[in-house]
């Protein structure tokens, strides 16, 4: 575990160093701004029966498409046009630390991106100064939901990107193989679910597994304050297999 | 030798790629301490079996001891008894010498009381410890790039060090650089070397390995390959007088030497090269020859070693030979065929 540690703080700082974490982080914190202030828009505009957190949460899919395939796609990729990965891992390394610590500190990117979003809310609140519209922003429930949806699914959206990553040289084809079964994934399975839904004709087996995959679905739970375990288990499961092919790959690539 | 006193035993080693072979039953030791050199042709197989050698590689088929440990069954163990340079030295650009060697030997395990003393020797070995040592590694130059490839490599005190093409791209100022810097690894470590550059192989290895199409075609010190390959003796003389009177004269010699002379004289004088097949011909014998002919002027009269590359050149070429003739009549004796 010691050696996951120490790749871990190598990779963030490899991150760190790296202009496309800050690329990737100031447009997504930008689009979520913008998000955030459509949001706004929208509450003050007419009533509305969804929390403003709820709102603002219900767009994650869209950064989560931008900032996954930008953090991650550099990961394996460059590592493998410059040949480093070899160096690597003829040091008492193996590829499953490697791909754990590179997880780790993508994924900790990826959560700080979403925690810098709480100063939305205190921007607004601290500009606009009415206690009852701070409630209503600062919503435990519909707050701690969005953010452990955004945490728990996290973890097979950076996954995913890691994966995608150890599969080329090309850092190009990796973000865009990750923007795509994230597409996919998210959006895709949506649209299947609700054409299954229009057309009249799923049978209760294919909906209930399409439910399950539905991302959108446990987003509505999580931010409605229900905490089910399936969401957690689709996600850690996931995960974990996503994380599995990767060290097979790259232990058959290396 | 015991088989304890090896730090690498292959035994028919075989790595395929798809319907290629890239190296084909492979089989050589390398004794503790030894310096060795890999030479081959480009596409010969040389990377391929270091690489193995380090477990990164699985062989195909054969059997791989390092440190006396198998291979494919002590990964773990065996990376941390061996010091890599793999072929194009590949090293993050954005960090520092100091900051990338700290790093390497945290994930090298090596115990923090020894880290800094040893990253202090690697840096001294490497003469990278004056200014280099805070430089940023994309602004070295080559020569310092390798340099802190082959720090890194020999880091934690490896009992093998394996470098691929330590000496690819350098001026040669670096070249004596790094046979001074393998110099420095004599004694501490088993060190296996690739390399293009000849000379330094000869100068800097106690044993040569030459590959050729995937097959182990040479092996030995400078000397017992010089024998294997290229045996008999070899003389240069520059001779003035008449070209014919000089043939004449050493064709006296007797069948078994061979005679040739440059077309132009340079100043007068003709280069004699003199070359007998079989081992052990007095020079003497050919001087008296000479002497005795009061036609012909001696300057220069010389024994002359074959060459690391004529070396080098014949085997592979014979190699190649043999191969042929493999995939001509597959039936032939391998050893029917040879020069």
């Amino acid at each position: 575990m010691i050696q996951v540690y120490r790749l871990f703080r190598h990779e963030l700082r490899c991150l760190l160093y790296t202009p496309s974490t800050y690329i990737a982080m100031v447009l997504a914190l930008m689009m979520m701004g913008f998000f955030y202030f459509l949001t706004l828009l929208t509450i003050s505009a007419e009533e509305q029966d969804q929390l403003p957190p709820t709102l603002f949460f219900s767009l994650f899919w869209v950064p989560v498409l931008l900032i996954v395939p930008m953090l991650t796609m550099r990961s394996f990729a460059e590592e493998r046009r410059l040949g480093t990965i070899e160096t690597m891992l003829t040091a008492p390394v193996f590829p499953s630390q490697l791909v754990l610590a590179k997880f780790l500190a993508a994924y900790a990117f990826y959560l700080l991106v979403w925690v810098l979003t709480i100063c939305f809310p205190v921007i607004t609140s601290l500009v606009l100064q009415q206690p009852d519209l701070d409630q209503r922003l600062f919503h435990f429930g519909s707050l701690v939901g969005g953010y452990l949806f955004i945490a728990a699914s996290g973890l097979l959206f950076v996954a995913i990107g890691i994966f995608t990553s150890s599969l080329t040289r090309s850092q190009l084809v990796a973000g865009m193989l990750s923007f795509s079964i994230l597409f996919m994934l998210i959006v895709g399975v949506a649209a299947i679910h609700m054409l299954q839904i229009n057309s009249g004709t799923g049978d209760l087996m294919a909906d209930a597994v399409l439910d399950y995959f539905q991302v959108f679905n446990h987003f509505d739970d999580f931010s409605r304050g229900l905490v089910d375990t399936r969401p957690f288990a689709y996600y850690l499961t996931g995960t974990v297999a996503v994380l599995g092919f990767s060290v097979l790959i790259i232990e058959s690539k290396s | 030798m015991e088989p304890e006193q090896h730090s690498i035993i292959a035994q028919n080693l075989c790595k395929r790629y798809g319907r290629t072979d890239a190296v084909r039953d492979l089989s050589f030791t390398v004794r503790q301490g030894e310096i060795v050199g890999f030479l081959g042709p480009n596409g010969a197989g040389k990377s391929t079996t270091l690489r193995m050698l380090t477990g990164i590689l699985p062989a195909t088929s054969g059997r791989l001891k390092v440190c006396g440990l198998s291979v494919p069954y002590h990964e773990r163990e065996i990376r941390s008894k061996i010091g890599y340079m793999p072929e194009n030295n590949p090293l993050p650009d954005d960090m520092r010498v100091i900051e990338y060697l700290k790093f390497r030997a945290k994930i090298k395990c090596i115990p923090r009381r020894l880290r800094k003393s040893r990253i202090e020797h690697a840096l001294e070995v490497c003469e990278l410890h004056r200014k280099a040592r805070r430089r940023i590694i994309g602004t070295l130059s080559k020569g310092f790039r390798q340099r802190v490839g082959i720090a890194d490599a020999i880091l934690s005190a490896p009992v093998v060090t394996i470098l691929d093409e330590p000496t690819i791209g350098l001026d040669p100022h670096q070249v004596i650089a790094i046979r001074r810097l393998l110099d420095n690894l004599r004694g501490e470590t088993t060190v296996i070397f690739s390399s293009h550059i000849l000379s330094e192989v000869e100068i800097s290895c106690d044993r040569i390995l030459i590959m050729n199409q995937g097959r182990l075609v040479a092996c030995g010190t400078a000397d017992e390959l010089r024998k294997e390959f290229l045996p008999g003796s070899r003389y240069l003389v520059e001779a003035s007088g008449s070209p014919d009177l000089i043939r004449d004269t050493l064709k006296l010699l007797g069948e078994s030497w061979s005679v040739e002379l440059s077309p132009v004289p340079r100043d007068g004088y003709y280069t004699v090269s003199l070359v007998n097949q079989d081992n052990g011909s007095d020079g003497q014998l050919i001087l008296k020859q000479l002497m005795d002919s009061m036609k012909i002027g001696i300057r220069a009269f010389h024994p002359v070693q074959p060459t690391l590359e004529d070396i080098f050149l014949k085997a592979t070429r014979r190699s190649w030979e043999v191969s042929s003739d493999d995939l001509t009549n597959p039936t032939m004796p391998k050893g029917g065929d040879e020069e």
